[in-house]
């Protein structure tokens, strides 16, 4: 037999392309050509395969090889068509008996020696496996787990080359894979512990609302005063993702090649800290070859910026439509690519340059100074924004005091509750949390009884708020009123929303006279 | 005397104001310019001034007899005069009968005013509220305070149109519906800072006027603020310092005032407010102390206005905790985690309180989640 195919996978964006590698070995001039619209990874594939095939103890004939890896509109990238197109030279030269079924995925790096190395996107790579009707997924010993995710599939570790060809040909039985059961990391909860935080009751609140309806939350303290403690103790109280999204937020770590493969599954939420000097790549996911950014590694969990005004500004701006559609959408000359990124915001900043607004005996900045830093946040951001609390410094007594605060255990506990009531109100909303309410739906779960009407009539007027700002504090009222466990929004958790809600740069750090 | 000789320099020789203009303009001390106008009799016979001529004048420096040659070459002085004009703006030299009295008293007075809208009016009693342009809720509410009652009572008040208390100042003279000034250190055709634009405008809607030594155009330069207070002072019979620090503009134009021969008056603050300091230490050395505007008005013999309505003490119940919290509120804004403290209320009860005071009217938000009572 001079002819095969074997069938592989491609990964675009989240995105899973299946590919047809098929070898042709015949008489002629001793030269190996491959063609299919390759990237320069997969053609440096040449040398890898030649040299494992020989390392693996077969032999590679003078014969003329050519490798065509099918559809040639997508582009191939990466070194995990090592091993198909080493499996198919094999299946060419006769080196297996058996040819696999067109039901067998082979997926794989090769190192010279001939050992088979791990690649990433094994997860999307198997899941769209078995949506096309494969029943079999050969892929690295390392990424094994990872692909079992996917139920009802067999998925086969190999190590070697020699090995896959043992499998495939069926002289050997492949080696039932361990099922552990611990693959996913559920229990392991993040270090930073609420009980830790010391005193800030009002960001401890601030944190637990915000977390509870799925509400962007910014931070605003003097330099000390544990903002990025508290939101690193954020990453403790979410509540733990199911199954779905839980898969969901494997794939794009898959892709990303960042699973831990002894548990690859991700069993909480993530938390992304990302620093200030991030481009709007990094956030967004990029390259020529668009990868998941920061905002979709954080999809389904918390994206943290600290100190939001050093951020360039354009930085910043790139997360509104994300912020609105929870996905975002990478167009490149190639195509375009489409990641999730529904997170959650989680902000921290210092009131200005010094620290010390509003206190202006201690203050430092002039108001033009004071004006600029806030002015490098823009409106339309901060409108994106749901909750805004202060975090003030803290005393001594409070740092050295013995009695610890109520710990991250029971606050989580709370928003679970809180997120559960969400889950039911809003089966039939297409929305999961209240953040999401939005026009017909947000007028419809938020309504108001006669004094909550004329409370919120009489602060639209003395708090000059915007139409957006209403309807936020809204929505975090609502969120108020679930996490007491009440079906009506009554006026305390409007006053509690309202003094949550965050302010209009107009009126922020500016003395209007 | 010297207000005699002047008058009669000014009144003498036929005036030509392109050159008056022109002569006023140049970027030299003003009681060189006075000298020099002495020494020519007319600004029109130092427009041609000869160039051996102007070697001879002692009291000049290299730099200065540059200056004047340089600017001889500017043509069309009478458009530069007209442009002025036509912007509204007035051209008040030292000579001019226009000119205010109070000031010539001074030395170094300046040379000329360029005035957009009127002139302090010679009778009214006058008094310059000024102080930090960072001041504390606590330095704006009583500039406002006293800005207002004074000028109820028909006192003119003189300010900077700075940021802080001397715009704060002259806004409550506005709501007093009185006339208030504004001494620039730019041209007066500019507003500085920007955001003053609606004082700017209010002012001179309600009857006041902006000044200024500096000719239209003049951008505001940092080394223009500290003679403008000089101004400031001299153009009062008194000057209220609301909040200072030890070193700050506001004494110095304290000190100003003090060698001008005008009362000075402070406001008492806290002992352990860096920007009460400077007035407390100005009390310490023999200032007037002022404990309402009342009393100031007493001392001027002034009719003392009838307290009016919103004039009364916050006399409303409120609620327990309500009461409680208003209670620990003051002019010095407050967090929410040290307002917590002091009431033992918790993070939710309190924010609750808290945005109801405010919706009320009691409380405002200053930055977020800092508190000061406003009534």
């Amino acid at each position: 037999m001079s002819f095969s195919t074997i069938i592989s996978a491609a990964v675009e964006g989240l995105n899973v392309e299946l590919i047809r590698v098929e070898a042709d070995v015949s008489n002629g001039l001793p030269v190996f050509h491959m063609v299919g619209y390759l990237s320069s990874e997969v053609k440096e594939a040449s040398e890898r395969v030649r040299t494992a095939i020989r390392n693996s103890g077969f032999t590679f004939p003078a014969k003329r090889t050519v490798i065509n890896l099918s559809p040639a509109t997508v582009r191939k990238r990466g070194a995990s068509f090592d091993l198909p197109i080493a499996a198919a030279i094999l299946l060419s030269l006769g080196e297996l008996e058996k040819s696999p079924d067109g039901n067998c995925l082979i997926i794989g790096e090769l190192g010279l020696d001939g050992k088979v190395r791990k690649v990433p996107g094994i997860l999307p790579i198997v899941m769209e496996a078995k949506a096309r009707g494969i029943t079999r997924c050969v892929v690295p010993e390392e990424n094994v787990r990872e692909g079992m995710l996917v139920p009802g599939m067999e998925v086969l570790g190999v190590k070697s080359l020699e090995e896959t060809a043992d499998i495939v040909s069926g002289r050997k039985k492949p080696r039932p894979a361990k099922i552990r059961k611990k693959s996913i990391s559920d229990g392991k909860l993040p270090e930073d512990d609420f009980s830790e935080v010391r005193g800030q009751e009002n960001v401890r609140r601030a944190a637990e609302l915000a977390v509870a309806g799925g509400h962007n939350l910014l931070l605003i303290g003097s330099p000390g005063s544990g903002k990025t403690m508290t939101a690193r103790c954020i990453a403790g109280i979410l509540p733990p993702p199911d199954r779905e999204e839980s898969m969901e937020i494997t794939k794009i770590y898959s892709v990303s090649g960042l699973l831990d493969e002894r548990e690859p599954l991700i069993g909480q939420r993530p938390f992304r800290s990302v620093h200030h000097t991030a481009t709007r790549a990094a956030l967004t996911g990029g390259g020529l070859i668009p990868k998941p950014g920061e905002i979709s590694l954080a999809h389904g969990g918390v994206l943290f910026l600290d100190e939001l005004p050093e951020f360039r500004k354009g930085v910043l701006e790139v997360l509104r439509q994300p912020l609105e559609k929870k996905s975002i959408q990478i167009s490149r000359a190639h195509g375009n690519y489409s990641f999730p990124a529904d997170f959650m915001l989680v902000a921290a900043m210092n009131p200005c340059p010094c620290g010390c607004y509003p206190d202006m005996q201690r203050c430092t900045c002039t108001p033009a100074q004071i004006q600029a830093y806030i002015g490098r946040i823009s409106q339309p951001f901060l409108d994106r924004i749901d909750i805004c609390a202060e975090s003030s410094r803290v005393e001594f007594g409070e740092l050295t005091g013995e009695d610890k605060a109520e710990g991250s255990a029971q606050i989580r506990e709370r928003v679970c509750r809180a997120r559960e009531i969400q889950k039911v109100r809003y089966r039939d909303a297409g929305i999961h949390v209240n953040s999401m309410l939005e026009g017909e739906n947000l007028k419809k779960y938020c309504e108001l009884g006669p004094a909550g009407k004329k409370m919120m009539e009489q602060a639209f007027d003395v708090l000059k708020l915007s139409a957006r700002a209403y309807y936020r504090v809204l929505k975090v009222a609502r969120t108020a009123a679930d996490l007491s466990g009440e079906e009506k929004i009554r006026e305390e958790h409007l006053r509690e929303a309202l003094g949550y809600r965050t302010v209009d740069r107009k009126y922020w750090g500016r003395q209007k006279i | 005397m010297m207000t005699e000789q002047m008058k009669k320099s000014g009144t003498s020789d036929e005036i030509k104001p392109e050159y008056e203009f022109w002569l006023a303009g140049l970027p030299i001390p003003a009681g060189k310019k006075y000298s020099l106008r002495m020494h020519m009799k007319t600004a029109e016979a130092v427009y041609y001034i000869e160039e051996t001529e102007i070697s001879e004048i002692r009291f000049l420096t290299d730099w200065e007899r540059n200056t004047i040659r340089k600017a001889q070459r500017t043509k069309d002085l009478a458009e530069a005069y007209e442009e002025s004009r036509e912007k509204g703006i007035r051209f008040v030299p030292w000579f001019s009968r226009e000119y205010p009295a109070c000031l010539l008293q001074i030395p170094d007075f300046p040379y000329a005013l360029y005035v957009k809208g009127r002139l302090p009016d010679g009778n009214a009693r006058r008094a310059a509220i000024v102080g930090a342009r960072k001041c504390t809720p606590y330095g704006e509410k009583y500039a406002i305070e006293f800005g207002r009652k004074l000028a109820e009572s028909g006192v003119e008040v003189i300010s900077g149109l700075a940021r802080g208390v001397d715009g704060m100042g002259q806004r409550g003279a506005l709501m007093g519906k009185g006339r208030t000034f504004a001494v620039l250190g730019s041209g007066v055709d500019i507003c500085y800072p920007r955001e003053h634009m609606g004082l700017y405008v209010d002012i001179l809607d309600q009857g006041g006027g902006i000044l200024s030594e500096y000719p239209p155009g003049t951008p505001p330069l940092p080394r223009n603020f500290p003679p403008r207070n000089r101004i400031i002072s001299g153009l009062s019979d008194a000057v209220l310092v609301m909040e200072a620090r030890v070193k700050s503009g506001s004494l110095i134009t304290a000190d100003l005032a003090l060698e001008q021969g005008r009362d000075v008056y402070a406001l008492p603050g806290p002992v352990n407010s860096e920007l009460s300091r400077g007035c407390n230490r100005l009390i310490q050395q023999g200032a007037g102390i002022l404990l309402s505007p009342e009393m100031l008005l007493d001392e001027w013999n002034l009719p003392v206005p009838k307290p009016g309505d919103g004039e009364s003490e916050n006399k409303k119940m409120l609620e327990t905790p309500e009461n409680l919290v208003y209670s620990c509120l003051g002019l010095y804004p407050k967090d929410v985690d040290r307002l917590a403290k002091e009431t033992e209320l918790s993070a939710r009860e309190l924010i609750s309180v808290l945005v109801s005071l405010e919706l009320q009217g009691y409380i405002k938000e200053l930055s977020k989640n800092h508190y000061i009572r406003v009534k």
